[in-house]
C-alpha cells in the first residue's frame, strides 16, 4: 500500500489565510454566543425554582398520572363530550368566518397598492399589529366579561384574534398581486371599486380562501382551548375533568381533540388543494 | 396593422357556443354547491355556538364600554392623564414580563435542543431506521398537536403551581414544532457531503455531526427564533392556569375588575411583543440575511 499523497500544509495555509489563520474575535464568537447562550438558561432555571429534587418528583407523579389515563374511558359522559366538540367545531368555524369577513375590507385599506397615503395605512396597521399581540385566551376573557360565560364568547374571541392576524395575511397578499390587471381596468374608464372588483380580487381570492381554510384548521386547536377560560367547547370539559384528577376521561378528551384535528387537517388539506391547487400549497 | 377576423360557419360557432356554455355553467354549478355547503355548516354551528345576535346587540355597548372602563382610572380620569397612577404596579409588572420572558426562553432552549437531538432521526434521508423515524414522528406530532396550555394544566398538578410547569409545557410543544421544522430542513440538505464523510468509515454520529449540522444550523436558529417569538406570547397566558409570568397578573385583575390595571397589564404586554417581536426580526435579518427570512 502506498502512503497517501502528503499535503504540503505550508503552503495551504499561505494560500487561504481565512481558512487556517482566522482572528481569534471570529473563532471565539460562536462558543462565547453559546456559552452566554447556556448562562442565560442557567440563570432562568435558577430564577424559576428549577430544582433537581423537584423535577425527579414531578416526573415519579407523571408517571403515576400517565399510568392512570389507561386506558381513555369516558365514562358515561360520552354524549356531553360530543356535543362540546361539535361546539369546538362551531366555534373555530364560526370564529374564522367573522374574521376573514371584517378583515377583507379593512386589509385594503393597509395595502400598499391600494391606499398609498402612509399616514392612512400606519394607523391601521398598527391597530392590526395590537390586536394580534393580544394572545386568544386573553381576548377570550374580556368577551366573557362582555357576553358571559359560554361558546358565544369563544366565537367573539376567535373572530377578533384572528381579525388581526388575517388583516395583516390579507394586505400582503394583496400587495403581492399583478398591478397589470388593474392599470388595465383603469385604462378602460373603471371607477377604483371596480379596479378592486374585477382587478384585485380575482386574483387574491383563491389565496385568501386557503390562508382561511389553514385558519379553520390552526383555530380548531385555538377553540380546543378557549374552555379553559370558560369560553365554551372542550376546553372546558378538559379543564375540569383535570382539576377533578378523573384522568382517564382526560386522556379520552385529548384523544378526542387529536382526532378531531387530524379530520379537519386532512379535509382542509383537500379543500386547500382543491381551491388553489397542489402546487401552491406546498 | 390590420388583421382579418374570420368568423366561424354557424353550426360550428353553435356548438363551440354550447360547450362553452356548459363548461361555464358547471363551474357555476360547483361555486353554488359550495357556497351551499359552506352557508349550511355556518349555520349549524351557529346553532352550535349558541350565537344569539339579540344578545350580541344588547351587549355590543359593553364591549364599547368594557373599553371604556379600563381606560379610566378609579377617580374617573383617563389614563393617560396620571400616567403614574395607571402604572401603579409597574415594578411588579416588570418583574413578572422579566419572568415570562424567561420561561419562553428557557422553554425554547430546551425544546430546541430536544428536537434537534430528535430531528435526525426524524428526517427521511438520515434516520437510521425506518421503525424509529415513525415513532419519533408519532410523538412529535403528538407534542404539537396538543396545546401548549393542555401540558401546562396537566403539570401544575405534577410539578406544583408556578413557573416549572409553563416551562415545561412550552418545551414540550416547542419540541414537536421545532422537530418537525428541523428535520423538514435535513431533508433539504445535500447528501453528497454525508455520502463523502460514509465513505472515509465514519460512524452515523459523525456523518451527522460533519456533514448535516454545518449544512442546517442557520435554518435551525432562524426557525428557534420565530419559535421564541410566538412562546413569548404563549408564555404570556400561561399564568391563566397558574404556570407563572404576567397571566396570573391579568386574570386576576380580570376577574376582580381592576380595570385600569387590565389595561396597564396589556399595554406592557403588547409592547413587549413588539419589541421582541422587532428585535428577533432584526437579528435574523443580520445573522442569515434575506435568504432564510420567510
Amino acid at each position: 500500500m502506498t502512503r497517501p499523497h502528503e499535503v504540503d500544509t505550508r503552503e495551504l495555509r499561505a494560500r487561504y489565510p481565512d481558512v487556517f489563520d482566522r482572528p481569534a474575535s471570529a473563532r471565539l464568537a460562536m462558543p462565547a454566543m453559546i456559552v452566554a447562550a447556556f448562562a442565560i438558561l442557567i440563570y432562568g432555571l435558577v430564577d424559576l425554582d428549577f430544582s433537581p429534587s423537584r423535577f425527579i418528583a414531578g416526573l415519579s407523579q407523571l408517571g403515576w398520572i400517565s399510568m392512570m389515563m389507561i386506558p381513555p374511558d369516558p365514562g358515561s359522559s360520552l354524549p356531553i363530550y360530543l356535543k362540546a366538540l361539535g361546539e369546538t367545531l362551531s366555534i373555530a368555524l364560526l370564529g374564522t368566518t367573522l374574521a376573514a369577513v371584517f378583515a377583507l375590507p379593512v386589509s385594503l385599506l393597509a395595502a400598499r397598492n391600494v391606499v398609498p397615503s402612509k399616514l392612512l395605512r400606519f394607523p391601521v396597521r398598527r391597530v392590526l399589529d395590537s390586536i394580534r399581540g393580544v394572545d386568544t385566551l386573553i381576548w377570550a376573557l374580556v368577551w366573557i366579561n362582555v357576553v358571559g360565560l359560554g361558546p358565544f364568547a369563544g366565537v367573539l374571541a376567535i373572530a377578533v384574534s384572528d381579525f388581526g392576524a388575517f388583516g395583516k395575511l390579507f394586505s400582503e397578499a394583496i400587495e403581492g398581486a399583478d398591478q397589470k390587471q388593474v392599470e388595465g381596468i383603469r385604462a378602460s374608464g373603471g371607477s377604483p371599486l371596480h379596479e378592486i372588483r374585477f382587478g384585485l380580487l380575482p386574483q387574491v381570492l383563491p389565496v385568501i380562501a386557503g390562508q382561511v381554510l389553514y385558519f379553520i384548521e390552526s383555530n380548531t386547536r385555538s377553540a380546543t382551548i378557549i374552555g379553559i377560560v370558560g369560553a365554551g367547547g372542550i376546553g372546558l370539559q378538559l379543564a375540569e375533568q383535570i382539576r377533578v384528577l378523573e384522568w382517564q376521561k382526560v386522556s379520552f378528551l385529548i384523544l378526542m381533540i387529536l382526532v378531531a384535528v387530524a379530520a379537519i387537517d386532512f379535509i382542509s388539506g383537500k379543500l386547500r388543494f382543491a381551491i388553489i391547487g397542489r402546487r401552491a400549497v406546498a | 396593422m390590420t388583421t382579418a377576423v374570420s368568423i366561424l360557419p354557424e353550426q360550428q360557432l353553435a356548438v363551440l357556443n354550447a360547450a362553452y356554455r356548459r363548461a361555464v355553467g358547471r363551474r357555476r354549478l360547483r361555486l353554488l354547491s359550495g357556497i351551499v355547503i359552506f352557508a349550511a355548516a355556518l349555520l349549524l354551528a351557529a346553532i352550535g355556538a349558541e350565537v344569539n345576535l339579540r344578545t350580541l346587540f344588547t351587549y355590543f355597548g359593553n364591549f364599547i364600554s368594557y373599553f371604556d372602563r379600563i381606560l379610566t382610572l378609579d377617580n374617573g380620569q383617563r389614563v393617560w392623564t396620571d400616567v403614574g397612577e395607571w402604572l401603579w404596579g409597574w415594578r411588579k409588572w416588570l418583574k413578572m414580563l422579566g419572568e415570562t420572558l424567561l420561561i419562553s426562553y428557557v422553554g425554547t432552549l430546551i425544546g430546541a435542543t430536544l428536537a434537534f437531538c430528535l430531528n435526525f432521526f426524524a428526517a427521511e434521508n438520515t434516520s437510521p431506521a425506518p421503525w424509529l423515524r415513525f415513532t419519533v414522528r408519532r410523538l412529535l406530532e403528538f407534542a404539537r398537536t396538543v396545546p401548549g396550555i393542555v401540558f401546562a394544566l396537566i403539570f401544575v398538578i405534577a410539578f406544583g403551581l408556578g413557573p416549572m410547569a409553563g416551562v415545561l409545557a412550552i418545551a414540550i410543544h416547542s419540541t414537536g414544532a421545532l422537530g418537525k421544522l428541523f428535520s423538514e430542513i435535513v431533508e433539504n440538505a445535500d447528501m453528497k457531503p454525508v455520502e463523502g464523510i460514509r465513505s472515509t468509515g465514519a460512524s452515523w454520529l459523525s456523518c451527522m455531526r460533519f456533514a448535516v449540522v454545518p449544512q442546517v444550523t442557520a435554518g435551525y436558529a432562524s426557525y428557534a427564533l420565530l419559535r421564541f417569538e410566538i412562546n413569548v406570547r404563549e408564555a404570556s397566558v400561561m399564568g391563566f392556569v397558574g404556570a407563572g409570568g404576567i397571566g396570573q397578573e391579568l386574570v386576576v385583575a380580570i376577574r376582580k375588575f381592576y380595570y385600569s390595571d387590565v389595561s396597564a397589564i396589556l399595554l406592557t404586554i403588547i409592547i413587549t411583543v413588539f419589541i421582541i417581536d422587532i428585535t428577533t426580526g432584526w437579528l435574523r435579518g443580520r445573522l442569515f440575511g434575506g435568504e432564510a427570512r420567510t
